[in-house]
C-alpha cells in the first residue's frame, strides 16, 4: 500500500523543522512544513529572499538534515537513501555559476559524467535549449550573458534525466522577457514526465503552476492552485486611480473603512474592511472592484500573519 | 520479502555503477586539468616559481664569503703586516677596499656600508712578533647582521692562522699540534646543499598545500560543490580528483629543482635517485593531505590561503632546519618541531642527496612522514561532508 | 539646463565590434523617478556606469547634475548616490557602522553625522537594531537601509539598480514610498527594475533594446502608444524585438 501512495506522489515533506544556531542566536528557518507534490507536476514555492526557500530546497536534495519531520523524494527518504536519491534528481541552487573556465560543452559533458552518462544519451531531452546555446558551444561559460547562463545550467541540471528537477530562484535577476521564455521551457519539461519544483520571489509567476506555496519567515501561509488560492480570498478589493496617485494613497490610508491600501502597478489596491461598503473618494478618482493576484493574496496572508 | 527485494536491488544498484565510476572519477580529474592549464598566471607562477627559487637561492641569498669586502687599518710598517695584507688580499674571500692608517675609517665605513669587515695591524705588531713571538692582531667587525659577521671573522682568523703556520715554519718548536679540519659530503662549504633541499619542501608544500586548498574552497565559494553534494559522485572522489593533479605538477617541479640543482649549482645526487622521488612523492602526499584538510574546514579562498601561509608556510621556513639550525633552539620549539612535517622531509633528503644513504637510516623519518599522511587524508576525509553545513 | 538632472546626447560605448550603447539620448528633470528598463544584455548597466563616471563614452555627450562625464567624473562622484543589489552596505559591520562609514567617505561632518543617524533610525524604525550587524538583518530592511545610505549626503541623484529583487511585496512599497519621500525632496531618481509593476510607479520609463532606447514616455503614454493595458506588454512587445543574443 505504503508504495502505491508514494507513486502518486513525488514529494512528501511532513512537519519539517530546521534551525540555524548563528552565535548565541537562533534562528527558524522551517516551521513545521508540511506538503505534498504530485509527481509530473510544477510545483512552485513563492515568497521573498529569506523565507526559508532555500533550506527547504537543500533539505529535499538531500544536502542539509531536517531537524525534525520526514521527507521522501521520489519515495526514497532523504536522509538514509540519499545516494539512490542523487542519481534521480536534479538540481539548480540559487547561487551557482557553473565552471567559469569551462566551455558550454565541456560543462554539459562535465556534468553528464558526474552521473554516469553523456552528452549524447540524453540529448533529445534537453536539445530544444540546447541549440539556443549551440551556437556558442565553444564559449567559456564566463563569457555568457544571464540568459544564457541560465540556458546552460538549465542543460546541466537536466543532463541525467532527473525524475525531479529543483530550480531555487532561477529567474531572480532576469528581465521580463528571459524569465517568460524559461517559464515555457519549463512547459516543455513538465510535459517530458519531469516533477519541477521551482522557486520565485516574482509573485505573478506563480500563476504558471499547477500548485503553489505561500512562504514567509519559514511558515507556508498557504498551499492550493493558483485559481484556488485566488477565490478563497474572500474580501473585496478594489482598484483606484487618479491624476496625483501619492496624495490619494495618504488620503486613503487615513479611511477607517479600508483595512489596507498600497499602490500596485498604476493603481492603489484597496482592501476593505466589510464586503459591502461605500466610501468617499477624491472626484477626480476612478475606482473599480477587482479580482486579486497572488500577489495580493501574498500580502494579506502576510499581514494577518504578522 | 518486499524489504528484501529492496536491498537485493539497492546493491544491484551500486554493482551496476562499477565501471561507470572509474569514468567519473576520470572525467572528474580531466576538468580539474583544465581548470589548471587554463589559468596561465597562475600555472606559470607554479612551474616558474621553484625555478627562481633555486637561482635566487643559488646565487642572492648564499652565506658563503666571496670577495667580500674588507679595509685593513696597517699602523705597522714592518714585513710581516706587508705580507699578511698581500695574503688577504690574493685569497679569494676578500677583497681590499682600502688601506689606511687611520682608525677612525672603520667607523666612517662601517656606516657607508663600504665594507663588513676591518683588521687592524698595531704599530708594534713587526717589532712584537720578532721580539717577543708574540703579535697581536684586531678584527673588527659589522654585526648587524651577526650570521654573516661571524661568518668573515672564521674565513679571516682562518687566514691568519694559516699565515702564523707560515711564520712558524721557519722556526723549529719542539712540539706542534696540526689540527686538520675535513668538512664532509660538503667540502667546499656550499649552502646550495642546505637550500636545494629546503626550497623542495617548500615549493611542495606550497603547491600541494596552498592549490589543493584553494582548489576545493573555489568550488564552495562558485557554489558549485552543492551541485557536486546533490550528485551521486562520492565525495573521497572529489577529493582524490583535485589532488591526483597537483601530484603530477609537483614531480615536475622535483624534476626541475633537481635537474637545476645538479648541472648549474653542482649539487651532487649521492643516493638513490628512485628512493629520492618515492620519498618526495611521500611528501607531497603529506602536503596534499593536509591541503585538502584545510579545504574541509574553510569556505573562503582568503581564509583557506591565509591558513595555508600562516600556519603552514612559516613554520616550515622556521622550523624546518633549512634557514635556523634546529639544534640550536630552545626546547619548546625543538618539541614543535617534530610536528612539522618539512623538518623530516628536509632530514631525509639531505641524507638520501647528500649523504647518499638508502632507506635504513631513513626508515624512522619515512615512517612519521608516512604516519603525517595518513592522518591529513582521514581526518580530511573525515571532515568532509557528503551534506551542507 | 538647471532644471535638468541629466541631459544624455548621442552617448555610445563601444567594445571592439560590439556597441554595447549606441548613440542614446534622453533628459532626465530634477526631482523626477526615472524608470531605466532593458533586457538582460541591453545595455543598461553599460550606459549606468557612464553615467555614474565610473566609464568613459566612446562618443557622445552627456551632463550629470551639472557635470561633464568626460571631465568631472570626480565631480559627478561627489554628487550622486549609488545602490545596487549586488553592492551595498559591508555584512560584517553594524548598522551605525556602516552609516558612519559611507558618510565619512563623503566628508560629512562628525556632529552632522550622529544627528543624521538619529533622524535615519528612527526614519526606519532600526533604533533598537542600530548596533546589530547588517549581516543579521532580513534582506528588506538592508535594502531600505542601502537606500537612505546612499542618499545620506544629499546627493542631486541617486542611481538604484534593480534595488528591489528578492524582497517580499510589503517591503518592496515601504522601499517606494522611501523613493517617493527622496524625490519629493529634490532628489532625482534613476531606476532599474525588473518588476514591471514598478514601472508603473515612475514619473517616465525608458526601454533600451539592443543598446538604443526603443521607447521613451510616461507609463500612461507607452501603454497607449502601444495599445496595451499593461508595462509588462509594453516591455514584452519591444524587447521580444531584440536580435542582441552576446
Amino acid at each position: 500500500m505504503a508504495k502505491l501512495n508514494s507513486n502518486h506522489k513525488a514529494i512528501i515533506v511532513d512537519k519539517v523543522v530546521k534551525s540555524y544556531v548563528n552565535g548565541k542566536k537562533k534562528t527558524i528557518a522551517l516551521d513545521q512544513i508540511s506538503f505534498e507534490v504530485a509527481a509530473g507536476s510544477l510545483f512552485g514555492l513563492i515568497g521573498p529572499d529569506g523565507a526559508g526557500k532555500t533550506s527547504l530546497f537543500r533539505i529535499l536534495t538531500s544536502l542539509l538534515l531536517p531537524d525534525e519531520g520526514t521527507v521522501m523524494v521520489d519515495g526514497l527518504n532523504v536522509q538514509t537513501e540519499y545516494k539512490t536519491l542523487r542519481q534521480r534528481i536534479g538540481y539548480m541552487p540559487g547561487k551557482f555559476s557553473l565552471y567559469q573556465d569551462l566551455t558550454i560543452q565541456e560543462n554539459i559533458e562535465f556534468f553528464a559524467s558526474l552521473f554516469g552518462t553523456t552528452f549524447e544519451e540524453n540529448y533529445d531531452l534537453i536539445k530544444d535549449l540546447y541549440i539556443q546555446i549551440a551556437p556558442f558551444k565553444d564559449r567559456r561559460a564566463g563569457k555568457l550573458s544571464g540568459g544564457m547562463k541560465q540556458k546552460l545550467a538549465l542543460c546541466c541540471a537536466l543532463i541525467h534525466r532527473p525524475t525531479i528537477l529543483f530550480l531555487d530562484e532561477p529567474t531572480t535577476g532576469v528581465d521580463a522577457v528571459s524569465r517568460k521564455e524559461f517559464w515555457e521551457m519549463l512547459q516543455l519539461l513538465k510535459a517530458e514526465g519531469i516533477t519541477i519544483v521551482v522557486s520565485t520571489p516574482y509573485m505573478d509567476e506563480a500563476t504558471l503552476c499547477d500548485q503553489v506555496a505561500l512562504i514567509q519567515e519559514g511558515k507556508i501561509l498557504g498551499i492550493d492552485t493558483p485559481e484556488h488560492i485566488i477565490e478563497g480570498f474572500d474580501k473585496a478589493i478594489y482598484a483606484i486611480k487618479s491624476p496625483n496617485m501619492l496624495q490619494l494613497l495618504k488620503l486613503l490610508e487615513k479611511d477607517p473603512a479600508i483595512e489596507h491600501v498600497y499602490p500596485f502597478g498604476e493603481f492603489h489596491h484597496m482592501v476593505m474592511k466589510q464586503k459591502e461598503v461605500v466610501i468617499t473618494i477624491p472626484e477626480d478618482a476612478v475606482m473599480h472592484k477587482i479580482r486579486p493576484n497572488i500577489e495580493d493574496v501574498f500580502i494579506d496572508l502576510m499581514r494577518s500573519h504578522a | 520479502m518486499y524489504k528484501v527485494w529492496m536491498k537485493f536491488s539497492f546493491i544491484w544498484q551500486e554493482k551496476q555503477n562499477v565501471p561507470n565510476s572509474m569514468k567519473q572519477f576520470y572525467h572528474f580529474i580531466v576538468k580539474e586539468f583544465y581548470h589548471i592549464f587554463r589559468d596561465r598566471k597562475t600555472l606559470f607562477i607554479l612551474l616558474g616559481m621553484p625555478m627562481v627559487q633555486i637561482i635566487i637561492f643559488g646565487f642572492a641569498l648564499t652565506n658563503e664569503v666571496k670577495n667580500t669586502k674588507i679595509t685593513i687599518i696597517n699602523q705597522s710598517e714592518g714585513a710581516s703586516a706587508a705580507r699578511l695584507v698581500q695574503k688577504i688580499e690574493s685569497s679569494r674571500y676578500f677583497e681590499l677596499y682600502s688601506q689606511s692608517t687611520d682608525a677612525a675609517q672603520i667607523d666612517r665605513l662601517f656606516k657607508k656600508g663600504a665594507v663588513k669587515i676591518a683588521l687592524v695591524i698595531p704599530n708594534d705588531f713587526d717589532p712584537s712578533i720578532v721580539n717577543q713571538n708574540k703579535g697581536q692582531l684586531q678584527i673588527i667587525a659589522d654585526a648587524t647582521d651577526p650570521n654573516v659577521a661571524t661568518a668573515l671573522t672564521n674565513y679571516l682568523s682562518v687566514i691568519v692562522q694559516d699565515f702564523q703556520k707560515e711564520l712558524n715554519s721557519n722556526n723549529t718548536i719542539p712540539y706542534k699540534m696540526d689540527v686538520e679540519a675535513r668538512m664532509m659530503y660538503n667540502p667546499q662549504l656550499k649552502g646550495a646543499y642546505n637550500f636545494v633541499p629546503g626550497v623542495m619542501a617548500m615549493v611542495l608544500l606550497l603547491v600541494c598545500t596552498m592549490m589543493t586548498a584553494l582548489t576545493v574552497v573555489r568550488e564552495k565559494e562558485l557554489g558549485n560543490m552543492e551541485i557536486l553534494l546533490a550528485s551521486p559522485i562520492n565525495p573521497i572522489k572529489i577529493i582524490l580528483a583535485k589532488a591526483v593533479p597537483y601530484l603530477l605538477l609537483s614531480i615536475i617541479n622535483i624534476t626541475t629543482i633537481l635537474l637545476l640543482s645538479y648541472f648549474v649549482l653542482d649539487v651532487p645526487i649521492n643516493g638513490n635517485l628512485f628512493l629520492l622521488y618515492a620519498e618526495s612523492i611521500l611528501f607531497i602526499m603529506v602536503s596534499l593531505g593536509l591541503g585538502l584538510l584545510i579545504s574541509a574546514g574553510t569556505d573562503s579562498q582568503q581564509s583557506a590561503m591565509f591558513i595555508s601561509l600562516v600556519a603552514m608556510f612559516l613554520p616550515t621556513v622556521m622550523f624546518s632546519g633549512f634557514i635556523f639550525p634546529i639544534e640550536n633552539m630552545p626546547l619548546p620549539l625543538r618539541i614543535i618541531s617534530n610536528f612539522i612535517p618539512a623538518k623530516w622531509f628536509f632530514i631525509i633528503v639531505k641524507s638520501v642527496m647528500i649523504k647518499g644513504v638508502g632507506l635504513k637510516l631513513i626508515w624512522k623519518e619515512t615512517l612519521i612522514l608516512t604516519c603525517m599522511m595518513l592522518f591529513f587524508f582521514g581526518m580530511a576525509i573525515k571532515k568532509f561532508k557528503i551534506r551542507l553545513a | 539646463m538647471h532644471n535638468k538632472a541629466i541631459i544624455v546626447d548621442k552617448l555610445s560605448k563601444q567594445f571592439g565590434d560590439f556597441k554595447a550603447v549606441d548613440e542614446i539620448s534622453f533628459e532626465v528633470a530634477k526631482g523626477e523617478i526615472f524608470g531605466f528598463l532593458g533586457a538582460n544584455g541591453a545595455g543598461k548597466t553599460t550606459a549606468m556606469k557612464m553615467l555614474c563616471g565610473l566609464s568613459m563614452p566612446t562618443s557622445g555627450n552627456a551632463m550629470v547634475a551639472g557635470f561633464d562625464v568626460y571631465k568631472d567624473n570626480e565631480s559627478i562622484k561627489k554628487n550622486i548616490g549609488y545602490m545596487s543589489q549586488k553592492f551595498s552596505l559591508y555584512e560584517d559591520l553594524t548598522v551605525r557602522e556602516n552609516i558612519k562609514f559611507y558618510a565619512g567617505i563623503y566628508g560629512i561632518a562628525s556632529a552632522v553625522i550622529v544627528e543624521k543617524t538619529k533622524q535615519l533610525l528612527l526614519q526606519l524604525n532600526l533604533e533598537k537594531e542600530a548596533d546589530l550587524l547588517v549581516g543579521q538583518l532580513p534582506l528588506g530592511w538592508k535594502q531600505k537601509l542601502a537606500f537612505s545610505v546612499a542618499i545620506f549626503h544629499e546627493p542631486q541623484i541617486v542611481f538604484l539598480d534593480e534595488p528591489t529583487g528578492g524582497v517580499d511585496p510589503i517591503t518592496r512599497r515601504e522601499f517606494w514610498n522611501l523613493i517617493y519621500d527622496a524625490a519629493a525632496a529634490g532628489i532625482t531618481i534613476f531606476v532599474t527594475t525588473h518588476y514591471m509593476d514598478e514601472a508603473e510607479y515612475c514619473n517616465r520609463v525608458s526601454i533600451m533594446v539592443d543598446g538604443k532606447v526603443e521607447a521613451l514616455d510616461t507609463p500612461a503614454n507607452l501603454k497607449q502608444q502601444f495599445n496595451v493595458q499593461s508595462m509588462d506588454e509594453v516591455f514584452l512587445h519591444l524587447a521580444r524585438k531584440a536580435k542582441r543574443t552576446e
